[in-house]
C-alpha cells in the first residue's frame, strides 16, 4: 500500500505543479535556514573525540591568589596548571597516561634555497599526547620515552607541514631546521584536525592544528616559550626565563587519561594530596580544590558553543515553524481541492486510516523535495557564511553526512507535521458530503 | 438482503431542522432491482447514502445482508461498502488523473488484493461493460457511456453483493442510457440486488418494482412484480 500511496502522492504533486512548488519552497526555506544554523552549532557542538571522550579528563588545580579568586570561570579554577605543577605531575604519573603542552612559535627555515623561511607553530608537548588522542600517523611515529629523558632535538610534523616542506614525501630521518636548531623528524601526521580543538580551548578554539610537535623536555635547554595564553596573579614572575618557570603563572594545559570511573577517583584522590604537599611548601594559598572534566564537559565549561549560536538556532527553528504553518495552509487548500476524490474514495471502501496515510505520506513525499531544496539552499547558506567569515569558518561550515541526515528528517517530520492537521481534517468529514461536490 | 425499519433522518441547523427521511421502512430482497423515485428533495440521496453506509442516521435499524449495521465504526463501515456494496453515480466520479485501468482497481487496492489477482478482476470486469481495449485510456478521451460503463466495472470489480445506482443516466443520452440500463438488467440477472434512485419513471419500470419517496416518507406503497422468481417485494410507509 505504501508503493501505492508513493505513486499517489507523485501524481497529485504532477497534477498541482504550482501549489506543489509554492509547499516544497515553503519547507525548503525552513531547513535551509535551519540547516545553516545547526550545521554551524553541531560541528561547534560535536564531539571531537568519541571513541574516549568519557576517559580524557583536563587537570585543574587552584592555584590562586589568596587576596581574590581566579576570575576566568565560573568555578574560579585556572584552566591551565603552572610549568612546576606540570612536570611534577608527570613525574608522579598516577595515570594510565598524562600529557603536559603548550604552543610555542617557531621559524623554519626550509632545505630548499627558493623558500623562505616561514613562521610555524610547534606544541611542546610529551610523546604520550599522541596516544592519548588518538592522533593518526602517516609515517613513523612518537618520540620514545629515550628521547623525552636525553633531551634529544626530535620533531613530529603535521601533515601540511610535511607537505610544504617534502612535497608529502616519506620525511622520517630527515632533518628540519626550527629556530636555528636541527631536529630528526621521527613521525609525520595524517591530516588531523579535531573539531573543536578541545586539547587546547585556550588558543582558538577552531584553529588549525599545530604544525609541529616538539618533546616538552626541550623547554629549558632551548628555553622556549609559550605563544599561547598566560595567567598570573600578583607580581607574576620577574621576568626571567627561569622565574616564569617558577612562577604561579599558568600556562600549560594539562590532561589525564582515566579509563574507569575508579581511576579517576583515585586520581582525584592523588590531585587533592598532591595540593595538601604543595601547601606544605607554601603554596596554593586558597582552599584545596581540583577539577577532573571530560572532553565533552571541558567544552561546554569552556562555553566554546556560545550563547550567540543557541539563539541563532533558536529563532531559524522558529522560521521553520512559520514556514510549516504556510505550509499547513497550502496542503489544507490542496487537499481540500481534493475532496470529491476523497469522498469517492472512502465510498469505494478506504478506510480513514487508510486516507489519513495516503496523505501523510503525500506530505512526506513533500518534505522530501523539501528536504533536498533545504540542503540546496543550506549549502549555499554555508557557502555565505564561509564567504563572509572566512578563516576559521571554513572548516566549521560545511555539511556532513549527519547534518544531511538530520536536515531530511527534520525535513520529513516537519512536512509530516504540516499535514497532520489537514489530513485529520479531509478524512473527518462523511463521505456523502464530499461526493455531492463532485 | 437490505432491511430498513424505522429509519429517521434529521439535518438539523441553528433554526431549522428537517426530516430528509422520516419512519423510513424498506425490504429489499436479494436478487431484486428496486427504483426508488421521487422528486428534488424528496430524500432519494439521503436514503441512498445511508443505504450505502456513507451517513449514519438518528433512529431505526438498517440491516444489510442480515447484519445489523446501524451502530458500526468507520472501518468496519468502509469495508462493507468496500467487500458488499458497489456504488454508480450520475457524474460517473471517475478519477480524472487515473486510466481506465487504475480507476476500476481502486477498491480492490483497499481490499489488500494480490497484483496479479487484481490485474485479473480489473480485466474481466472491464470485458463484461466492453472496454477492455481501453485500458490505458484516461476518462476525458472516453465519451459519457464509456465513462458510465468504466464506473459500472470498478462497482462490479468487488463483487459487490447489492449494487446502488443514483441516476445512472442521468447524464447521458438516450441510446446510452438504453445501452447502461440494458447492462445494468444484465448484472442483475446474474444475481447482483440493485437499488436504483432516479426520478425517471421510463427507467423505473425496468426494475422489478419501484417504491416512491416524498418529502421523506414512503407514499403510496406499490408493488410491482415483474418475475415470479423474484419472490414477493414489500414496501410499507
Amino acid at each position: 500500500m505504501f508503493s501505492y500511496n508513493l505513486r499517489l502522492a507523485l501524481r497529485s504533486m504532477r497534477r498541482t505543479p504550482i501549489l506543489s512548488a509554492l509547499m516544497i519552497g515553503a519547507i525548503g526555506i525552513g531547513i535551509g535556514v535551519s540547516t545553516t544554523t545547526l550545521t554551524v552549532y553541531h560541528l561547534r557542538s560535536g564531539n571531537p573525540i568519541p571513541q574516549k571522550s568519557g576517559q580524557l579528563y583536563a587537570v585543574q588545580l587552584d592555584n590562586w591568589s589568596p587576596n581574590e579568586p581566579y576570575g576566568g570561570t565560573s568555578d574560579h579554577l585556572p584552566t591551565q596548571v603552572t610549568y612546576r605543577d606540570a612536570t611534577n605531575l608527570m613525574r608522579l604519573g598516577k595515570a594510565k597516561r598524562q600529557n603536559a603542552s603548550y604552543i610555542t612559535s617557531m621559524t623554519v627555515i626550509p632545505h630548499n634555497r627558493n623558500q623562505k623561511p616561514f613562521h610555524v607553530i610547534s606544541r611542546v608537548t610529551y610523546n604520550d599526547f599522541f596516544p592519548m588522542f588518538d592522533v593518526p600517523f602517516q609515517y613513523g611515529g612518537p618520540w620514545g620515552d629515550a628521547d623525552n629523558s636525553s633531551r634529544a632535538q626530535v620533531v613530529v610534523l603535521s601533515h601540511e607541514l610535511n607537505e610544504k616542506l617534502f612535497g608529502g614525501a616519506n620525511s622520517v630521518g630527515k632533518d628540519v631546521r626550527l629556530d636555528g636548531n636541527r631536529f630528526r623528524i621521527v613521525g609525520v601526521l595524517k591530516h588531523w584536525e579535531p573539531t573543536p580543538h578541545f586539547y587546547d580551548l585556550e588558543n582558538d578554539s577552531f584553529g588549525d592544528s599545530e604544525d609541529a610537535y616538539i618533546p616538552f623536555d626541550l623547554t629549558v635547554p632551548l628555553k622556549l616559550q609559550s605563544a599561547g595564553n598566560n595567567s598570573c596573579w600578583g607580581n607574576g614572575s620577574d621576568h626571567s626565563f627561569e622565574g616564569h618557570l617558577e612562577s604561579e603563572c599558568v600556562w600549560i594545559q594539562f590532561w589525564a587519561e582515566l579509563p574507569t570511573a575508579s581511576a579517576r577517583a583515585r586520581y582525584h584522590q592523588f590531585l587533592g594530596n598532591y595540593v595538601r604537599d604543595q601547601k606544605k611548601a607554601g603554596r596554593f594559598p586558597r582552599p584545596v580544590k581540583t577539577s577532573l572534566r571530560n572532553v565533552m564537559q571541558w567544552i561546554a565549561y569552556n562555553g566554546v558553543v556560545g550563547n550567540d549560536t543557541r539563539s541563532l538556532v533558536g529563532l531559524s527553528f522558529m522560521f521553520l515553524l512559520v514556514c510549516v504553518l504556510n505550509t499547513i495552509g497550502l496542503i489544507l487548500a490542496k487537499f481540500m481541492r481534493r475532496s470529491g476524490e476523497i469522498g469517492l474514495r472512502r465510498a469505494l471502501g478506504a478506510s480513514r486510516h487508510a486516507l489519513f496515510r495516503q496523505y501523510l505520506v503525500e506530505s512526506a513525499v513533500i518534505g522530501v523535495s523539501g528536504g533536498a531544496v533545504g540542503l540546496l539552499l543550506g549549502w549555499a547558506g554555508l557557502f555565505g557564511v564561509r564567504s563572509l567569515l572566512g578563516g576559521n569558518a571554513a572548516r566549521i561550515a560545511h555539511l556532513d553526512w549527519t547534518m544531511i541526515g538530520i536536515s531530511l528528517l527534520l525535513a520529513i517530520a516537519a512536512s509530516v507535521a504540516a499535514g497532520l492537521y489537514p489530513a485529520w481534517r479531509v478524512v473527518r468529514i462523511p463521505p456523502a458530503a464530499y461526493l455531492k461536490t463532485q | 438482503m437490505l432491511k430498513m425499519d424505522g429509519v429517521t433522518k434529521v439535518y438539523r441547523t441553528d433554526v431549522v431542522q428537517t426530516y430528509a427521511l422520516r419512519n423510513f421502512d424498506l425490504d429489499v430482497k436479494e436478487g431484486e432491482f428496486v427504483a426508488v423515485m421521487g422528486p428534488s428533495g424528496s430524500g432519494k440521496t439521503t436514503f441512498l447514502n445511508i443505504a450505502g453506509l456513507l451517513e449514519s442516521f438518528d433512529s431505526g435499524h438498517y440491516f444489510l445482508d442480515g447484519e445489523n449495521v446501524s451502530a458500526l465504526g468507520d472501518d468496519k463501515r468502509s469495508r462493507i461498502r468496500n467487500e458488499r456494496i458497489g456504488f454508480i453515480f450520475q457524474s460517473f466520479n471517475l478519477i480524472p488523473d487515473l486510466n481506465v485501468h487504475d480507476n476500476v482497481e481502486v477498491p480492490l487496492r483497499y481490499r489488500r488484493m494480490k497484483s496479479g489477482e487484481r490485474q485479473q478482476r480489473v480485466r474481466e470486469v472491464l470485458e463484461v461493460v466492453g472496454l477492455a481495449s481501453r485500458m490505458k485510456h484516461l476518462p476525458s478521451q472516453l465519451s459519457g457511456g464509456q465513462q458510465q460503463r468504466v464506473a459500472i466495472a470498478r462497482a462490479l470489480a468487488g463483487e459487490p453483493r447489492v449494487l446502488f445506482a443514483d441516476e445512472p443516466t442521468g447524464n447521458l443520452d438516450s441510446l446510452m442510457a438504453r445501452q447502461i440500463l440494458d447492462l445494468l438488467e444484465g448484472i442483475n440477472e446474474d444475481g447482483t440486488t440493485i437499488v436504483m434512485v432516479t426520478h425517471d419513471s421510463e427507467l423505473a419500470r425496468r426494475a422489478h418494482r419501484s417504491v416512491h419517496l416524498l418529502d421523506g416518507q414512503l407514499m403510496d406503497p406499490e408493488v410491482t412484480v415483474l418475475g415470479a422468481e423474484h419472490g414477493e417485494a414489500t414496501a410499507s410507509p
